[in-house]
């Protein structure tokens, strides 16, 4: 439909308000607050979602710009009795203190394990062609668009290298 | 039942030891891990309440001098906006840890750049931000107002200045000795979740569902502010998204949205923007720091001097108190501690993790890499020589002290060698690569606290209190000492945390809240175990429960005959405070690069050893020293709170202009816990450990960086500009 978006499988109707974000869309209008506000401003991305596969920064975009997109958010990618093997994995390695930027650092972990599936280089890589190596830098280097304060990040990053290692992408 | 214990010696039993569900100090995961990897853990502003309101605070754009007037029509007029809030009560700066009053109030009067003036209330937050940002507003701004530290006279802190013997003359007759001063840029606790609240009046009753870490202060500097007795008021904060001291005291939003719902009758919501939080929150302060040292040819330190200057507010109690440790971690018989404050128009200065220690520890740790070289004397050995055996000061005994202990397991699982130390020894491409060390070291707080345990019929058991898990690891390590005490694994013990209807305690700050909250479900367990050993006609030092049943076989359930069991537990610390001097103490080391053309420090590793007593659970303690050492990166190399010297206000007042570490800035770090029980510390032989992870870190990287390029730097963060222009040639 060209005036909804489709948020985990379900669709919504756009917000009348045009200056809604989808961040804010997805808090306040859908009660999806699983997905958080950090900065508003593309800095810390603890609102990292998924549109059409791709990892964004969600209080960077207006809900009325995602017209008939899908949209997945933490809420989508498991539940307590059924949790991703990221989110799992964040469980057992203490990627997170405060859990704050959580969401965010596991949308966006999903996301990037795909990039590096689909051969996609970053600064990191060795070179522009050719496989990539999951190591500890390619990692780091694709995740710094993820604040955390607490300062979970070896956690995190060993968390990410364990789905990695166990999804084959390495 | 309320179990009253007041601490007055030392508790040598380790009564924990000798339980048998064997789940005290294990990696436990997180019990509440699965709601936040989840995102269905709420957080303050994420309740649903119907017909909530939305509020944007305004904040000041004059430094220091008075509202004229606020044009509510220039808000009221547009689309959804309900109401523009000038009430005096509305608090300008967030209160210091434990206040225990409101803070400044009168919105009218601008002390600092960024200040809160009023709240703009509309149906939804798009109208209520638009509206707060055409709000009229005229100002009647005062000239010549002091923005940096300089520019004012210091008060000396008499509290803090310790003069002994002759530091002047200790500086001559050593036969080695430093003399430099180093200056760090203030922080920001930056904690990921902004400041928030949704404030609820029903005609009777005030709930606030805040981000907060002390609540039984928080409810009294709330009710202060409102004139609103306590006994109206509840506040929640369940799950509190970062908070390193800048939610230890109620912060402006709490009373804006309060006022608010009082005066509008309805819910509101109000949530700072990430740039308010830079501006209206609190700051560490800016320090200049001189260091002097002196040391006998053997390098056993015999003069000792730390001055500092630090700023706040006019008005602010707090002064940064960066010779905390200092006071008692090196001897010296000649000793000059002065600490200065002035007076300035920032924002309210106070505390950012680690108060005092997390700058002090680094100016000093720096210095003593400087006097380790001049003597010839390796750094660890250095420290090693000088441990006091008491409080050099007040000639207190320490209640337990493991630096030796660190050094020695830091210096062997780091791989450092002892042997000679020079700068530039290796290069690899454009980088240079060398390392540091410094020890860490922050003084042990503990506070009264209460909290009640409930032994449930049915084999479980609920844990109330007040106390606020700020990702410290709360939820667990209650769970964990409940569940030691009584038999029972952690999932089986359901912790109720951050509602001021529960038993109250300190709250989350200093590092106190484990140890002291701790404390009294220890009082309360025990007290369960002593009505079940009489059930049992036994001696509770015989009772025996592990896999919710007694040694004899007797069930939990059993014994409950279909009744819960409830006792709350009182913890005072009595006497141990004033006879022992506590301190949780540990050792850094780091590998650093620093690329000879750029002067680009990266950190290769990075480890601490750090002995803080008992450990209640290896994991999440573990997660609290990774945090402190990435403080400690972000301290040493980026982060710098940098203000406009002509009128104060902040200019890198966001996420993307004050730099905390991300990703890529840390390295895989170690991590040493050292095996202590500190039985003065607390009950539960525990120590604070959320902080001294960062409290000399920075140093470590510091003088890594001397020893990769030679570059000697005495300004914190260590930028690329500053580490190329004390590059040699």
């Amino acid at each position: 439909m060209p005036d909804e978006l489709i948020v985990n499988g379900a669709s919504h109707p756009l917000p009348q308000d045009p200056r809604v974000t989808l961040l804010d869309f997805l808090r306040h209008d859908l009660g999806l607050t699983g997905t958080k506000k950090g900065c508003d401003h593309g800095q810390c991305g603890a609102c990292t979602v998924i549109v059409n596969g791709l990892r964004i920064n969600s209080c960077l975009t207006l809900a009325a710009m995602h017209a008939g997109h899908e949209v997945t958010t933490i809420e989508g990618l498991g539940i307590a009795d059924e949790p991703s093997a990221l989110q799992r994995a964040f469980v057992e390695h203490d990627g997170f203190q405060c859990g704050y930027c959580t969401p965010g650092q596991i949308c966006s972990a999903t996301a990037m394990l795909a990039e590096i599936a689909n051969q996609w280089p970053s600064d990191a890589s060795e070179s522009l062609e050719g496989p990539i190596e999951v190591s500890g830098d390619e990692i780091r280097e694709r995740m710094s668009g993820n604040l955390c304060r607490c300062g979970a990040y070896a956690n995190i990053v060993a968390a990410i290298r364990d789905v990695a290692a166990l999804e084959g992408i390495a | 039942m309320t179990v009253h214990v007041k601490q007055d010696k030392p508790a040598t039993d380790n009564r924990l030891d000798t339980m048998r569900q064997n789940v005290i100090g294990k990696p436990v995961s997180r019990i509440e891990g699965l709601a936040k990897v989840t995102g269905t853990a709420p957080y303050a502003a994420e309740y649903p309440v119907e017909g909530c309101a939305e509020g944007v605070l305004v904040t000041a754009t004059i430094t220091r001098g008075s509202v004229v007037r606020i044009d509510a029509q220039s808000a009221l007029g547009m689309p959804g906006v309900i109401a523009v809030i000038d009430d005096e009560r509305l608090t300008t700066r967030p209160a210091q840890g434990t206040a225990n009053e409101a803070p400044q109030q009168k919105p009218r009067t601008v002390c600092y750049w960024g200040q809160p003036i009023a709240l703009v209330v509309a149906e939804t937050f798009e109208q209520a931000r638009d509206a707060a940002q055409q709000l009229v507003v005229e100002y009647q701004p005062e000239d010549d107002v002091a923005v940096s530290a300089e520019a004012t006279d210091a008060e000396e802190q008499d509290d803090e200045t310790v003069r002994m013997g002759n530091l002047d003359k200790a500086m001559s007759d050593a036969a080695h000795s430093v003399d430099c001063t180093y200056t760090t840029k203030g922080h920001a606790s930056a904690a990921m979740e902004p400041h928030a609240a949704i404030a609820q009046w029903d005609g009777e009753r005030l709930t606030v569902h805040a981000s907060l870490q002390m609540l039984n202060y928080n409810i009294t500097e709330l009710s202060d502010a409102l004139d609103l007795p306590e006994s109206r008021i509840r506040l929640i904060s369940r799950y509190v998204g970062g908070g390193f001291g800048s939610k230890l005291g109620v912060s402006e939003e709490v009373v804006a949205a309060s006022l608010a719902a009082l005066q509008l009758d309805r819910p509101v919501r109000v949530v700072m923007s990430r740039q308010q939080v830079f501006e209206g929150i609190m700051r560490r302060s800016e320090t200049t720091q001189r260091l002097r040292l002196a040391c006998d040819s053997d390098g056993r330190l015999t003069g000792f001097g730390h001055e500092a200057l630090v700023s706040n507010l006019p008005g602010e109690g707090f002064a940064e108190p960066v010779l905390q440790s200092s006071h008692f971690l090196y001897p010296g018989e000649n000793r000059e501690l002065v600490l200065k404050l002035s007076r300035v128009h920032r924002m309210t200065a106070g505390s950012v993790r680690a108060p005092g220690e997390a700058v002090g520890m680094p100016a000093l740790e720096a210095a003593m890499d400087i006097l380790a070289e001049r003597a010839g004397i390796d750094p660890v050995e250095l420290r090693l020589r000088n441990i006091p055996d008491k409080d050099p000061e007040q000639g207190l005994p320490f209640s337990s002290h493991k630096l030796a202990e660190c050094l020695r397991q830091g210096a062997e699982a780091f791989g450092w060698d002892g042997g000679a130390r020079k700068p530039r020894m290796r290069r690899e491409g454009e980088w240079w690569i060398g390392t540091g060390m410094a020890s860490a070291a922050r003084v042990h707080n503990v506070g009264e606290a209460r909290a009640r345990v409930t032994l449930k019929a049915d084999g479980t058991a609920l844990v109330e209190t007040d106390m606020t898990d700020i990702g410290t690891g709360t939820y667990t390590i209650v769970a964990q000492i409940a569940g030691e005490m009584l038999g029972l694994r952690p999932e089986q013990v359901l912790v109720d945390l951050g509602d001021t209807n529960h038993p109250r305690g300190p709250g989350s700050g200093g590092s106190w809240g484990a140890s002291s909250t701790g404390s009294a479900v220890y009082v309360a367990c025990m007290a369960i175990r002593e009505a079940l050993a009489e059930r049992l006609g036994i001696d509770e030092t015989g009772l025996v429960l592990a896999d919710a049943k007694a040694g004899n076989g007797t069930l939990l359930t059993e014994l409950l005959r279909g009744q819960d069991m409830v006792r709350e537990g009182h913890y005072k610390p009595g006497s141990i405070s004033d006879d022992y001097l506590a301190s949780g103490f540990g050792a850094f080391f780091s590998e650093v690069r620093v690329n000879h053309f750029t002067g680009e420090t990266r950190v290769n590793r990075m480890l601490g050893a750090f002995g803080f007593g008992r450990v209640l659970n290896a994991k999440t303690a573990r997660s609290q020293c990774l945090g402190g050492i990435t403080w400690s990166i972000g301290m040493a190399l980026t982060e710098a709170l940098e203000f406009d010297p002509r009128d104060g206000h902040l200019v890198n007042r966001d996420l993307a202009e004050y730099h905390v570490p991300v990703h890529r800035d840390v390295p895989d770090l170690d991590v040493v816990l050292v095996e202590e029980r500190d039985a003065a510390a607390s009950l539960i032989q525990a120590k604070g450990i959320g902080e001294l992870g960062m409290c000399g870190g920075a140093a470590a990287i510091a003088n890594a960086i001397y020893n990769a390029c030679g570059a000697r730097v005495f300004d914190y963060p260590m930028t690329p500009d500053r580490v190329l222009a004390a590059m040699p040639e």
